[in-house]
């Protein structure tokens, strides 16, 4: 009983900011602007296959990038005298107490045509080179802003695995890559679905780092989602119902991502 | 393979320090194939560290190790044909019993089948039929440790290491298990190095007993050897209950402790020398207060089974006395100790 009213406030938490308004998602997905019952918008989902393939193959890069950046640095920090890994974790969370747009305009100029990048590469005689506003930007943007959310789960998991279990696998004769293949992998694998998760969601559905960094041409579906809620063709209609395919697209990919086992991990990353 | 008169591992001038602290300080050990070795002293004094410098995951900061007399310093573990049973076992989680056994042969690309043959072999070896499939984290820890012996042993090692395997047994299982692990040694002839800091498993179970303290290599000898001619006080008291008491050495088979002079059969020491004597307490005799060569008071009896364990004071020592008969607490009681089990030793001056 006492449990039971402890989870209380919770419930209701849960009950006002997650399941009414995806109850209103869902209600202005599925009706027109007369409020009548309609799947029109839904069925003009087509017309954006694009932007959908672009939004989700981006975020599937950037997602891998960041696995590949993330999965060493974990391990290597997960490894390290206790205080020092203190001392490195700041350092991986610092970037993240600026402000997100601030870190995105840094980018920006940077990157820019005349942006100190190409100035710096103008003076050994290279360049300029196209970098703002194109795909690889937008791509760099996320793996920034969302590397730390791929290094935390993946070394808090890493933590966990005890030097002695390294020690016996390669007692029972694995070499340093079958260590990782048999042992920290598999031992890791809740940390890089974590992770997975916590970078893959946010990108696909990003629009202020594609509108920052990759000009007008790039268009994701946070970009859509967002001109048809906030933005010039207004239509909270249309907007609620390229959020619910969005949704069901991010739901797909995760329960696909669940279905690996250790086995399939093993191939895949081979 | 095995020059060196059949010496498989030897250990040369072994130094290891951790954060400046000198851990292991010069060890020096010769181990022979097909040898029962045990490594016994007390908790901290390098066991696991000296396992750990053969089975290659630690570096000595000096030394050499020669394995069938080739220098292997700089050869990886996974190379080295040398299995390990952690102290704290090192199970792999995300495998079932089955998968932990199976490990090594795996690696090895070993046939499906044959694995499958082996490691029931194995679970029957070490009491666990019928656990293939269970979770190692749905596991007791005596379960653990018999998966981790059936891990290493499955490999048939030249040379495996036990860092106390049998710690967490009861004591049946640890008795069923010892002569079990002694059966497989002998039978597969592999090499066995074994740490503990049980005495008596060390002197069942070993061909060799290595005693160790503090990092140095007490005595290297037989169980017997070791037993009968401790070299020093923390050897005798280590290896079994031992009354240590300060003596002189007044001359050659003649010491004096307790106030009294006592024949003994041990030369070779200065005049007046100043000894640890040495005498294992079912070495004391009881007898009537006249026919005593000290005198003292029981002071307490504890039964033991096969034994009473007295406590006998004779004003300036507590004599632990072991014996089948029964003394009243408070009676006045008579010892004797005969010249061959007075056992003298050269005081330990400590570094
Ligand atoms: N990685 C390490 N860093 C610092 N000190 C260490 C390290 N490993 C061991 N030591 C120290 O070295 C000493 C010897 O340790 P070791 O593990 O060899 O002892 P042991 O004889 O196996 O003891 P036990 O019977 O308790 O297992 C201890 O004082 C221990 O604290
Ligand atoms: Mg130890």
């Amino acid at each position: 009983m006492k449990s039971k009213l402890a989870a209380a406030p919770y419930l209701i938490w849960m009950a006002v900011f997650t399941i009414v308004p995806l109850g209103l998602v869902f209600y202005y997905g599925l009706t027109d602007q007369d409020g009548n019952f309609s799947i029109d918008n839904l069925s003009r989902m087509g017309m954006y296959t694009n932007i959908f393939f672009r939004s989700i193959w981006l975020a599937v890069i950037a997602t891998v990038v960041c696995l590949i950046i993330a999965y060493p640095l974990a391990f290597i920090l997960s490894r390290m005298d206790t205080h020092k890994q203190g001392t490195m974790l700041l350092l991986v969370m610092l970037p993240m107490w600026m402000n997100f747009l601030l870190r995105t305009y840094a980018w920006m100029t940077l990157l820019e045509t005349n942006g100190v990048i190409n100035k710096i590469l103008g003076f050994v005689g290279l360049g300029p080179f196209e970098m703002i506003n194109t795909q690889g930007a937008i791509v760099l943007g996320m793996v920034y802003n969302y590397v730390p959310f791929m290094i935390l789960p993946l070394y808090s998991v890493m933590t966990k695995i005890d030097n002695s279990v390294i020690e016996a696998a390669q007692d029972l004769g694995s070499n340093s890559r079958q260590v990782l293949m048999k042992v920290i992998i598999p031992l890791s694998k809740p940390g890089i679905m974590t992770g997975i998760t916590m970078v893959f969601v946010p990108s696909v559905s990003t629009f202020i780092i594609s509108r920052m960094l990759g000009g007008g041409s790039n268009m994701l579906i946070g970009d859509l989602i967002e001109q048809q809620i906030l933005g010039t063709s207004y239509n909270l209609n249309l907007g609620a119902s390229i959020s619910i395919v969005l949704m069901i697209f991010i739901f797909m990919i995760m329960a696909v991502m669940n279905q690996f086992d250790d086995e399939e991990m093993e191939g895949m990353i081979i | 393979m095995e020059n060196n008169n059949g010496t498989i591992i030897s250990l040369k001038d072994i130094v290891v320090e951790f954060d400046g602290e000198r851990i292991l300080k010069s060890i020096n050990l010769d181990i022979k194939d097909k040898e029962f070795v045990t490594l016994l002293g007390p908790s901290g004094c390098g066991k696991t560290t000296t396992l750990r410098i053969i089975g290659g995951f630690l570096n000595a900061d000096s030394g050499d190790v020669y394995f069938g007399g080739e220098r292997i310093n700089d050869v990886p573990p996974h190379k080295r044909n040398v299995n390990t049973v952690f102290q704290r076992y090192a199970l792999f989680p995300h495998l079932n019993v089955y998968d932990n056994i199976a490990f090594g042969l795996k690696l090895k690309k070993m046939p499906a089948n044959e694995i499958k043959t082996k490691v029931k072999e194995m679970l029957k070896l070490v009491n666990l039929e019928g656990y293939e499939r269970r979770s190692i984290t749905k596991l007791s820890g005596g379960q653990h440790q018999r998966v981790a012996i059936a891990r290493a042993l499955i490999n048939q090692p030249k040379v495996l290491l036990l860092d106390e395997p049998l710690g967490a047994l009861d004591l049946k299982l640890r008795k069923e298990m010892q002569v079990e692990l002694k059966r497989i040694q002998q039978s597969l002839e592999i090499t066995f190095i074994y740490v503990t800091h049980d005495q008596e498993e060390a002197l069942t179970m070993s061909d060799t007993v290595v005693v160790m303290k503090d990092g140095n290599i007490m005595q290297v000898g037989t169980p017997v050897d070791i037993y009968n001619e401790p070299v020093n006080a923390f050897v005798a008291d280590f290896i079994g209950e031992s009354n240590i008491i300060s003596g002189m050495m007044r001359r050659d088979f003649l010491v004096e402790f307790a106030g009294k002079e006592f024949e003994c059969v041990d030369r070779g020491f200065d005049r007046n020398e100043i000894v640890d004597v040495v005498i294992r307490p079912e070495d004391i005799e009881i007898v009537p207060t006249i026919q005593g060569q000290l005198e003292g008071v029981v002071e307490s009896v504890i039964f033991k089974g096969v034994h009473y364990e007295m406590v006998i004071d004779t004003l300036d020592f507590k004599w632990l006395v072991h014996s089948t008969k029964c003394e009243e607490v408070g009676t006045n009681v008579g010892m004797r100790v005969a010249p061959m089990d007075i056992h003298i030793m050269h005081k330990t001056t400590e570094e």
